[in-house]
């Protein structure tokens, strides 16, 4: 098993495994999602405007919420000792632990964002779309969120540092995501999201990896 | 990438005039020394003299002030060394076993992970998570990524810490079996821990 698969299997086994970290984020988006509609009352057009950013903002605040222990742990416990000495690039590592996030947290999460637009008054013909951008979006937020958990892995109480760091950055994502689910421009909004979360994942395992091994010291 | 890859090397290491500082400090300078394959070099200082800061600046996890660290005859640079600390890197839900398993893909070119639980005495653990080992269980987990991925180079950081007599023994034992294969290990101690050391740095005296 190569360092990666190792590393992309304990992450996974570690958020969906006793404690649950992974339904925390989930049941977030779900519960803010849901509870809209309710809060709001029953006015078509009033939730058909709102509903897409918000599904959006939602996410984004979800995905926040699991970076602050992502490296933080590892560096506590002295398993980022371990990741250096491996013969993989730590690079890789990062990449591994990113995937497994993706997978634990930001796919259930896109499919979520089903249920979430069908509440919101999205038209039906639009939610296999909206799903897709969540999980280009998901892929992003992500890629951009290994950094500033990175960053932060050495301070106590870093996650409202984490936001500082990452929110301007989520910003991108987040209008064209809502671009997408307020059904504007459908194909061209995608394209973005997908360049942009490509671009999050090559460049943030190299930032974070440079700022761990700095953590390190 | 063989498991019996790293094991013919027969490394040597030499420290010249090595400077390290800690938070703001130097905690010593112009420390020189070189070790041949088959060395155990016992590290001595009292606490807080530099003797992890020296383990850690060794692993490449600090930059020295000054000075230089060079390994020598090593085929696979990045297959050279294992570094023991006082922190054992486990995850309190993840068992014995997972954790032996996850070591193994990390490391690279491991060997059987019940080999390396047979040594230490965790044959019987295997399946427990790691919130239930005591504090000298935990650290048998730890050191037995020492015979799960075969490398020449070790650096341990108070490894006896917590270990039993028992322990001590089964630990004496695997760093006289890397010796005599020609490794090196350099740890930091207190007390000895059995093996006769071919030298004694005394750091921050």
């Amino acid at each position: 098993m190569s360092a990666f698969a190792a590393t992309f299997r304990r992450d996974l086994a570690l958020m969906w495994g006793g404690g649950g970290g992974a339904l925390a984020p989930l049941g977030f988006f779900l519960g803010a999602t849901m509870l809209v509609p309710l809060a709001m009352g029953p006015e078509r057009n009033l939730l058909a405007a709102a509903g897409p950013p918000l599904v959006w903002i939602a996410a984004a605040l979800a995905v926040l919420a699991t970076l602050e222990r992502l490296f933080q742990a590892d560096l506590e416990d002295g398993s980022l000792d371990h990741m250096l000495l491996s013969p993989a690039p730590l690079e890789m590592i990062v990449l591994a632990k990113g995937a497994a996030l993706w997978v634990a947290v930001g796919m259930p999460l896109a499919l979520a964002s089903a249920p979430a637009a069908i509440a919101l008054q999205a038209p039906p013909e639009l939610v296999p779309a909206i799903v897709l951008s969540l999980l280009l979006g998901m892929a992003a937020f992500i890629g951009i969120g290994l950094v500033g958990a990175a960053v932060t892995a050495g301070v106590k109480r870093g996650g409202v540092l984490i936001a500082l760091i990452v929110l301007p950055f989520f910003a991108p994502p987040i209008i064209f995501g809502s671009a997408v689910a307020g059904g504007e421009h459908v194909g061209a909004a995608l394209s973005v999201l997908a360049g942009f979360a490509l671009a999050a994942l090559a460049l943030g395992p190299v930032a974070a990896a440079a700022a761990l091994r700095l953590q390190a010291e | 990438m063989s498991a019996s890859g790293p094991f013919q090397d027969k490394p040597k290491i030499r420290v010249d005039a090595l400077s390290v500082a800690r938070g703001g400090r130097v905690l010593f300078e112009g420390l020189s020394f070189s070790a041949e394959p088959g060395a155990y070099l016992e590290i001595r200082g009292g606490n807080g003299a530099g003797k992890t800061t020296l383990l850690r600046t060794l692993a490449g996890y600090l930059k020295p002030r000054a000075g230089q660290i060079v390994f020598e005859n090593l085929e696979e640079p990045s297959l050279a060394l294992h570094f023991v600390g006082h922190q054992n890197g486990l995850k309190p839900t993840v068992s014995v076993a997972s954790h032996l398993r996850y070591w193994a893909g990390l490391f690279g070119g491991a060997s059987d992970a019940s080999v390396a639980a047979e040594k230490l005495g965790l044959a019987a653990l295997l399946e427990r998570p790691a919130r239930t080992l005591s504090q000298g269980q935990a650290r048998r987990l730890s050191l037995s990524r020492l015979i799960l991925a075969p490398r020449p180079i070790w650096l341990l950081d108070e490894p006896a810490a917590a270990l039993d007599a028992n322990g001590k023994a089964m630990l004496a034992a695997i760093i006289d079996a890397r010796r005599a294969d020609g490794g090196l290990v350099l740890a930091a101690v207190h007390e000895p821990l059995g093996p006769t050391p071919s030298q004694t740095l005394t750091v921050g005296a």
